[in-house]
């Protein structure tokens, strides 16, 4: 459906000329796997258990080093979006400490030289797992876990990339492929060596809905998760898209009668 | 073509105003009573769908300039607030991103037909060189949108970018400096950038009154590339081109929106998505896709300077056609020869904007991208000058209807009122 | 040149006011978001609560903290501002009205129609007149004729309930909704 859509769209071009996406890349990763998402289709939603799970394993697994700072507590209950409600969405805000502001002291950090922490409240955004880029490449072999925001967008396809990197370990590496210490093998990383171990394991996880936590199942609801967080007003946008759409086709079918009205009376007579 | 003013204006107070400020008059001689060829066709609605382009730029430009915050910290930060906090930000947003890409679509088009009818000779010259002078302004003013977002590609494209002045010998390093404010693109790049990207606009706009201006003096072009000569060859511009170009418009914005609402990311590369940072450069730095063909020329080119020189070239020698153009008949339709030639030089910029897609070492069919890319840059400029030239000269047109009116309504002679 | 009024009649007439009429249709819809993307973003609303810790306040002290983007006051009145509070002549004030959002429209203007615990007193901190902030009072350095605030920019004078005793502000100081979490500790908006 999204390739059929692609497809019709680069037809379109008048002139065919060639988008940025058509670009060939040389390439050492393994293809993508055929994933298949819901959301991508042409009027696909985001299914609405598959966010609460995956904002689950978000929040148990990728939150130890990857922040997700442009997400807020509060949009755990927008519309499009995991539909929790308030009164869950403020117990996961208060359940988590961010930093305050100073005190009537003056003081931002404590004796023992930490920052002063406040419990949360829904406009809070994520908390960071690494107070900054320094510490996060520290207590990470000198990698950076990016942050995952917009992560999905910033390359095609990236929720299947996504998903190939996160159930693509757990292979032999290849003799060509040298493995360097404290990194680990997956061939749908570029160069096939990644700085992030395996991060999902086989009911690693307990949902809460007691949906099987399978690898493939926890890999598929977080990056259900992460395309929303990139994309969070999607089902908004194509909802609009629809009735957009009707509506210019019907002024179309007026204005193609009117014009074929006025070309009889004007100009062809 | 335009002649006296046929206006009579309504006793009260449209002749009150008519008599201070002609701008009743001026409406009703350009929109409702203009004479206007009666066989334009398809291609030739772009120009008002070019109008509406700008119009919507200019509209959602103002609009996110109120919410966006030129500042090399916060720009990418207050454009994600924009697609996420603020009432419709998003669908602001992706029309004004998609927007530049419908409006070079349509300026592409408009620009060809251009060439195609003959619409740059005589006596439309200053039309055409106002409208190449509106395509570079475009270009300027894209260039610097694309910056504003300050994710990598808007980063890195910058950066190359102003690093073309480098190349101009002796003053080139200080200028590429002065671009930038400091030692490389950074916060003040960016303010001066969004500065320039508002202005430029309302420049746009006054150099489309212009070229508008300029075409109301002999009127419009025509398919057949002949002079309006009786009142039959013509048609009022309202309703029946009203009309004609709002239904194009319509089917056009059904394109538009398409991209708008189901793919709003086809043409941004989604190296943008990630925050700018000048320590690390993408694997893969290409323009937008309006600017690939001009982008494929530089890299054929071995030498910087040349390079640089053989872009800006490109453009500004669009300017000339009129001269370089011999031949006395207007529109491709009765240039047998020429016609060829045509669709050559469109496929050589087609060809040229795919080059400038791939990278840098890549291969078509086995032959490096980047002799393509030589061959389709030579092609351009032999176009514009050889073979513009030669083919004039040579060619032998076909024979011209005798008039628009006996073109279009067959043998009768007559016919409407 | 427009009215060619030949034969053809209403289908034609028909068609050409629908295109006007889609056509106007299709302006409106775009006018709206370009009007409602200047309303408070999500961000902002988001932020339209505020809590308070108030058990540091001490009698005869107010703070001022940052509600909507504009100051708050919250103070803990004395006794003695009590009672000038509930002993004023309610018909002899120039609005009143209680403005308490909490409340319904109608009700006098009584010191309890304006707070939730009398000692506390929970006002905008906006001079309804122009949108100053008014100064207060204290017990080093009284602001006003009555105890309660001054606006320095064009004499409005407040009392210790933040209703308008003179000067060319209109209504009262407005009490926005708010609650007592705990004895301690409210929440605003």
């Amino acid at each position: 459906m999204r390739l059929a859509l692609r497809i019709s769209l680069a037809a379109g071009l008048a002139l065919g000329l060639a988008a940025p996406s058509f670009a060939a890349e040389v390439s050492t990763r393994r293809e993508d796997k055929p994933a298949h998402f819901e959301f991508e289709t042409l009027l696909g939603t985001y299914d609405r258990a598959a966010l609460q799970r995956g904002y689950q394993v978000y929040k148990e697994v990728c939150a130890a080093c990857h922040s997700l700072k442009r997400i807020a507590f509060r949009n755990l209950t927008d519309e499009g979006g995991p539909g929790f409600s308030v009164p869950q969405a403020r117990a996961l805000a208060t359940a988590t400490r961010v930093v305050a502001g100073p005190n009537d002291a003056g003081e931002t950090h404590n004796d023992s030289g930490e920052p002063l922490t406040r419990t949360g409240i829904l406009a809070d955004y994520f908390p960071p797992p690494f107070p900054n880029e320094n510490a996060a490449r520290t207590a990470n072999g000198g990698a950076l876990p990016p942050d995952l925001s917009l992560f999905v967008k910033t390359r095609r396809h990236g929720a299947a990339y996504v998903y190939s990197i996160l159930t693509g370990y757990g292979e032999k590496p290849p003799a060509e492929i040298k493995v360097p210490e404290g990194k680990h093998f997956n061939p749908w990383f570029e160069g096939g060596s990644i700085s992030m171990p395996k991060p999902l394991n086989e009911n690693g996880i307990t949902f809460s809905d007691g949906t099987k936590a399978t690898i493939d199942q926890q890999a598929h609801d977080v990056v259900t998760f992460l395309a929303w967080a990139a994309e969070p007003k999607m089902e908004e946008r194509k909802r609009m898209g629809i009735s957009v759409l009707l509506f210019l086709i019907a002024f179309a079918g007026v204005l193609g009668l009117a014009y074929k009205r006025v070309k009889s009376e004007y100009a062809l007579k | 073509m335009s002649g006296p003013s046929t206006y009579n204006p309504k006793p009260g107070f449209e002749k009150w105003l008519d008599q201070r400020l002609p701008l009743p008059r001026l409406m009703h001689d350009t929109i409702l009573t203009f004479p206007t060829p009666r066989n334009l066709n398809f291609w030739y609605t772009f120009g008002g769908i070019l109008t509406f382009c700008l119009a919507v730029q200019i509209v959602t430009g103002i609009v996110l300039a109120m919410h966006y915050v030129a500042n090399a910290e916060l720009a990418f930060n207050s454009v994600e607030k924009i697609m996420r906090d603020v009432n419709y930000g998003w669908l602001i947003r992706y029309i004004h991103a998609n927007g530049a890409s419908m409006f070079f679509l349509a300026v592409y088009i408009h620009m060809f037909r251009g060439i195609y009818y003959g619409s740059y000779k005589a006596p439309r010259e200053i039309i055409w060189i106002l409208g190449v002078l509106i395509y570079l302004l475009m270009t300027a003013t894209a260039f610097f949108g694309y910056v504003l977002p300050w994710g990598q590609m808007s980063f890195w494209g910058a950066t190359v970018i102003t690093n073309l002045f480098s190349a101009i010998p002796v003053i080139g390093p200080g200028i590429a400096t002065w671009l930038w404010g400091d030692f490389a693109v950074g916060d003040p790049t960016l303010n001066r950038f969004f500065s320039l990207h508002y202005l430029l606009p309302f420049i746009i706009a006054g150099v489309v009154g212009l070229h508008i201006w300029a075409l109301h003096v002999p009127g419009n072009n025509n398919p057949l590339g002949i002079d309006v000569k009786t009142p039959q060859d013509t048609v009022p511009f309202h309703p029946y081109y009203t009309i004609k170009d709002a239904f194009v418009l319509v089917l056009f914005v059904i394109f538009f929106a398409s991209f708008v609402f189901f793919e709003p990311e086809f043409f941004n590369a989604p190296d943008n998505n990630i925050p700018a940072n000048p320590l690390v450069t993408p694997a893969h730095i290409v323009p937008e896709w309006y600017l690939l063909p001009f982008y494929a020329m530089l890299r054929s080119i071995p030498d910087k300077l040349l390079g640089v020189l053989v872009m800006g070239a490109a453009i500004v020698s669009l300017a000339v056609l009129p001269w370089t153009d011999t031949s006395r008949v207007r529109s491709n339709r009765f240039r047998p020869t020429m016609k060829w030639f045509f669709w050559m030089f469109v496929v050589a910029c087609v060809v040229l904007g795919y080059c400038g897609a791939q990278t840098v070492d890549a291969t078509i069919f086995g032959i490096p991208a980047v002799w393509i890319a030589r061959v389709a840059t030579l092609y351009y400029f032999a176009f514009i000058f050889p073979i513009m030239f030669f083919v004039g000269l040579f060619e032998t047109p076909k024979p011209l209807p005798a008039s628009i009116a006996q073109s279009v309504l067959g043998k009768s002679e007559g016919g409407d009122k | 040149m427009a009215g060619t009024t030949s034969d053809s009649g209403t289908r034609r007439d028909f068609i050409y006011v629908a295109s006007g009429a889609m056509g106007a249709l299709a302006v409106g819809a775009v006018a709206w978001p370009l009007v409602q993307q200047m309303n408070p973003s999500a961000a902002a609303l988001a932020l339209a609560t505020t809590e308070l810790d108030i058990g540091t306040i001490q009698p005869g002290q107010q703070v001022i903290i940052k509600h909507r983007g504009q100051p708050l006051f919250v103070r803990r009145r004395t006794p003695t501002e009590i009672k000038s509070a509930q002993s004023v002549n309610v018909a002899s004030l120039p609005d009143g009205l209680a403005r308490n959002a909490g409340k319904d429209a109608a009700l006098p203007a009584s010191d309890e129609n304006r707070v939730i615990k009398t000692e506390w007193l929970v006002v905008s901190g906006v001079c309804t007149h122009l949108g100053c902030t008014p100064a207060v009072s204290t017990a080093a350095v009284l602001q006003g004729a009555h105890g309660g605030w001054l606006c320095h920019c064009h004499g409005s004078d407040y009392d210790t309930s933040g209703r308008i005793r003179s000067g060319p502000a209109p209504e009262n100081l407005a009490v926005p909704v708010y609650s007592f979490m705990s004895d301690t500790r409210i929440q605003v908006g």
